[in-house]
């Protein structure tokens, strides 16, 4: 079961590493209006 | 009659959308050109078409309602003042904007604003929210001059104004990323945590080795620290400052719970053995985070209200010297008895009296009445209010903050500020469960102890971790969003949650007239004549813009239209030409005696409550017709359903008392129960009085304003719950709590419907959450609690919340 203390840490990495990128959207404001950048997509047809 | 028409002569005014915003227009001599529901549309369709933005009329979903610019200049926008005070000019010389607009809907607006740097040279970006209806625009102030920008916005129906509130903006957004990382953050640590629990419970059933199982444990122990130091520790400090003020909320069972399990589970960490409940503990910091977000977002949408308000009157003034010349100065600097010039299409910047000039004046700001006064030397004209046809000079009586605009804006504030929080139905019972809750703690240790110390911590324990209300504290932010969304779809905007449980207690219902009750528009109530002359009437209407001639054709949509030559307008009189060689002459009782003497005797006498107009052909007088301000056709059956459902009605009118009578009567109001000739001032004063008439306390029933107005816009503040109509001013729908998109008043009954269902559904959860407490209480104390029911009982209760709030009945989608 020693296959654990090596698995489990890297898990726990992975998720460090996805939690930053959540951060990095976050802090750069990505976040901060939901519902503009949806309907601009729709009508970039041109 | 009609067979006098000749056929090349009649002209269908059948069934034509407007090419621009789709609503019903009068049809064009061709089959195929464009056609306009009014000349605003065809400004905005020509200036859309003159820059290649054509695709825009392709779109399946756009604003259903007609161009409504403001026509002002928007000189103001140039000025140095205005441009010190909301213009920032970064490094590279580009001048930035933040624009509040009005009118905006959908999709394609946000196409159509985004694209204003192709309508505009030297426009380099303009970027919408659509949420907050807010613009922010760069441009390069060498080639653009920012009132070029704010008029074509306006041409294209989004009259622009200052945004005010930029830095509360910018302290809000700092603290919803703050939250954000927090559930992020939480949200990380409790999958990783419920994974690890996972492996411990299956790692029991199948006998993993005891190496693997403490590692499992000191791994949830490390995930656990953190949660709680970190986004876990606003309970603690929310818990704590409410000890502090001798209060109990919510938070101060929830940090007891939490504290308690993560010491209890420490502690068995430590010694190898025992219940840990590091998986809830994570899960519930995740699951309360949401709630919380959920909450300061729905309450704060509320308290947005004002900032809008206070960009209606311009920020420069054109004082007058006493040699004529003329120069601008900040509208708030011009002193009482100086002389300021209002060009026509401008804003009026200060309250003064007219000294010289003839203009009409648009009053919408301050009356609500849509028509335009007459305004003449000894006139007195109010700040906000537009001047829209000619040149007037001003002799300053108030300016600043003493006109009577902003004197009528500072009690929207005061109303807004002064307004009594609503103690939400699941505080007032948190309040309660956690002396319940310490007592059976209490409780529960006693009796354990004579039997086992042990058991007694273990029992105690576990008794505060599953009374935990966490479904509690999510039953009612969870139910208020969904329903708030729900609303949404069905064109009812409600920016607080708060508002839905306060509109469940019935008290008073306060209605406006004008534009509330009624349709707002000058509408044809009673024709006595030959239907024979509607063609004829309606080829002499056809080139006005007069109101009158707006209700002709609205009341007669379909009829053919005849021929007219020779026609002249007589403003404030009326119009006469020639149809099929008849002399045909229709306006005011007073205009027909003056064109006609011979025939002034039959002029029939002016009513009170309606516009008369009479109809005379080749000087005979042979047709009257009533105008007036119809009733909404919905408007008698909903309030009949509204009073059965216990809303005592008022009717709230800032019109002639014979009006208000007549209309209040015939809506079933009771004398008593009809005010009219209230000024906005009287009018926030008579709300203010029956929200104190309806006392404070835990559970007041509910005043409601309903009105469209800015002259309602101060008793809307005023009031419990204020609700801004379909059609009403921008301004006072930023006051008020619930702004109805549908047309008429069914949406009120509507919003009842709702709010009463958003209520069942809340009370529901919360009795499901009560139950898995009480179920909880009585494994706990009975000494039932194993950890896999704990990490059971705990996540089973949030999600039966979740699913009941987003499968509860609240508001239904308009039925169209």
């Amino acid at each position: 079961m020693s296959v654990l203390y090596i698995v489990v840490p890297m898990a726990l990495v992975i998720v460090a590493i996805a939690l930053a990128g959540y951060l990095w959207a976050v802090r750069s404001g990505q976040m901060d209006d939901l519902e503009t950048p949806g309907l601009r997509v729709i009508r970039d047809d041109e | 009659m009609a067979t006098m028409l000749s056929a090349d002569s009649v002209r269908r005014s059948a069934a034509v959308e407007c090419t621009h915003c789709g609503l019903p227009a009068l049809a064009g001599d061709a089959d195929d050109g464009p056609v306009f529901c009014c000349s605003a549309c065809a400004t905005a369709y020509a200036l859309i078409n003159a820059h290649g933005l054509g695709a825009y009329h392709s779109f399946a979903e756009r604003r259903g309602a007609a161009v409504q610019p403001s026509g002002r200049g928007f000189d103001d926008f140039d000025h140095d003042a205005f441009q010190q005070r909301y213009v920032t000019i970064d490094a590279d010389g580009q001048a930035h904007v933040e624009l509040a607009l009005e009118g905006v809907h959908c999709a394609s607006c946000v196409w159509l604003i985004e694209r204003v740097p192709l309508l505009v040279t030297g426009v380099a970006r303009a970027e919408l929210d659509v949420r907050q209806n807010r613009a922010s625009v760069c441009w390069d102030p060498s080639a653009a001059a920012l009132s070029e920008i704010a008029r074509t916005l306006d041409a294209l129906g989004y009259t622009p104004h200052p945004y005010r509130g930029g830095e509360r903006a910018a302290l809000r957004r700092r603290d919803d990323r703050t939250m954000l990382i927090r559930i992020g953050v939480a949200g990380a640590i409790a999958t990783n945590a419920m994974l690890a629990a996972l492996a411990i419970y299956a790692g029991e059933l199948n006998t993993m080795d005891a190496s693997s199982l403490t590692l499992f444990r000191w791994i949830s122990l490390g995930l656990t620290i953190p949660t709680l130091l970190w986004p876990g520790r606003v309970f603690f400090t929310s818990a704590w400052a409410a000890l502090r003020a001798r209060t109990v909320h919510m938070d101060v069972p929830i940090a007891l719970a939490l504290a308690a399990a993560t010491t209890r589970g420490a502690i068995n960490t430590i010694t190898g053995s025992g219940p840990i409940y590091f998986d809830g503990v994570c899960v519930l910091v995740f699951l309360l985070l949401i709630g919380r977000f959920l909450q300061a977002r729905g309450q704060r949408a509320a308290t947005d209200a004002t900032e809008q308000l206070f960009a209606l009157t311009p920020a420069t003034a054109r004082l007058v010297a006493s040699d004529g010349t003329t120069r601008d100065v900040p509208a708030d600097a011009v002193t009482v008895g100086a002389t300021i010039a209002v060009h026509a299409g401008e804003t009026i910047p200060v309250d003064g009296d007219v000294i010289a000039g003839e203009s009409r004046i648009n009053r919408a700001i301050l009356t609500g009445e849509s028509e335009d006064v007459r305004v003449a030397v000894g006139d007195r004209a109010y700040a906000g209010t537009l001047n829209r046809s000619a040149m007037l000079r001003i002799r300053v009586t108030a300016s600043g903050e003493d006109s009577r605009l902003a004197r009528i804006l500072a009690q929207v504030d005061e109303g807004a500020r002064r307004r009594a929080p609503v103690v939400l139905l699941a505080d007032r019972l948190a309040s309660r469960l956690v002396l319940v809750v310490l007592s059976l703690a209490a409780v529960t240790f006693v009796l354990w102890l004579r039997r086992d110390a042990t058991a007694a911590w273990d029992n105690t324990i576990a008794l505060l971790i599953s009374t935990c209300p966490c479904a509690l504290a999510l039953a009612t932010p969870l139910a208020m969003s969904t329903a708030v969304g729900r609303a949404a779809r069905a064109g009812i905007y409600v920016k607080g949650g708060d508002a839905l449980e306060s509109l469940s207690r019935p008290g008073w219902l306060v209605l406006d007239k004008t534009g509330t009750l009624t349709m707002g528009e000058t509408t044809l109530l009673a024709w006595h004549g030959d239907d024979t002359l509607r063609p004829m009437i309606l080829a002499l209407e056809a080139t006005s813009t007069h109101p009158i001639a707006a209700g002709f054709r609205r009341a007669w949509d379909g009829v053919p239209v005849a021929a007219a030559t020779n026609v002249t307008h007589t403003i404030g009189g009326g119009i006469d030409g020639i149809v099929n060689g008849q002399r045909i002459v229709l306006g005011s009782p007073r205009f027909i005696a003056s064109q006609l003497p011979h025939a002034a005797d039959s002029v029939p006498a002016t009513g009170e409550a309606y516009t008369p107009v009479v109809i005379a052909v080749d000087g005979a007088i042979v047709a009257r017709a009533a105008f007036g301000d119809a009733v909404r056709p919905d408007a008698a059956a909903s309030l009949a359903t509204l009073r059965a459902r216990g809303w005592k009605t008022i009717l709230l009118s800032g019109d002639a008392a014979a009006v208000s009578q007549r209309i209040g009567a015939s809506l079933g109001f009771a004398p008593d129960e009809i005010v009219a000739e209230a000024s906005p001032e009287e009018k926030a004063a008579r709300v203010a009085a029956l929200v104190h008439q309806a006392g404070g306390g835990k559970t007041p029933p509910c005043v409601a304003m309903v009105g469209d107005g800015v002259n309602d816009a101060a008793a809307i503040a005023a009031a419990t719950v204020g609700i801004g109509v379909h059609g009403g001013a921008e301004a006072s729908l930023a006051t008020a709590d619930i702004a109805l998109t549908r047309e008429g008043l069914h949406a009120l009954v509507a919003l009842d419907d709702g709010a009463r269902r958003s209520m069942a559904v809340i009370r529901r959860n919360i009795v499901w959450a009560f139950a898995y407490n009480a179920v909880g209480v009585g494994l706990a104390m009975t000494g039932h609690i194993t950890p896999l029911v704990a990490a059971i009982l705990m996540p089973v209760s949030s999600l039966t919340v979740v699913l009941a709030s987003w499968l509860g009945k609240t508001f239904t989608p308009e039925p169209r």
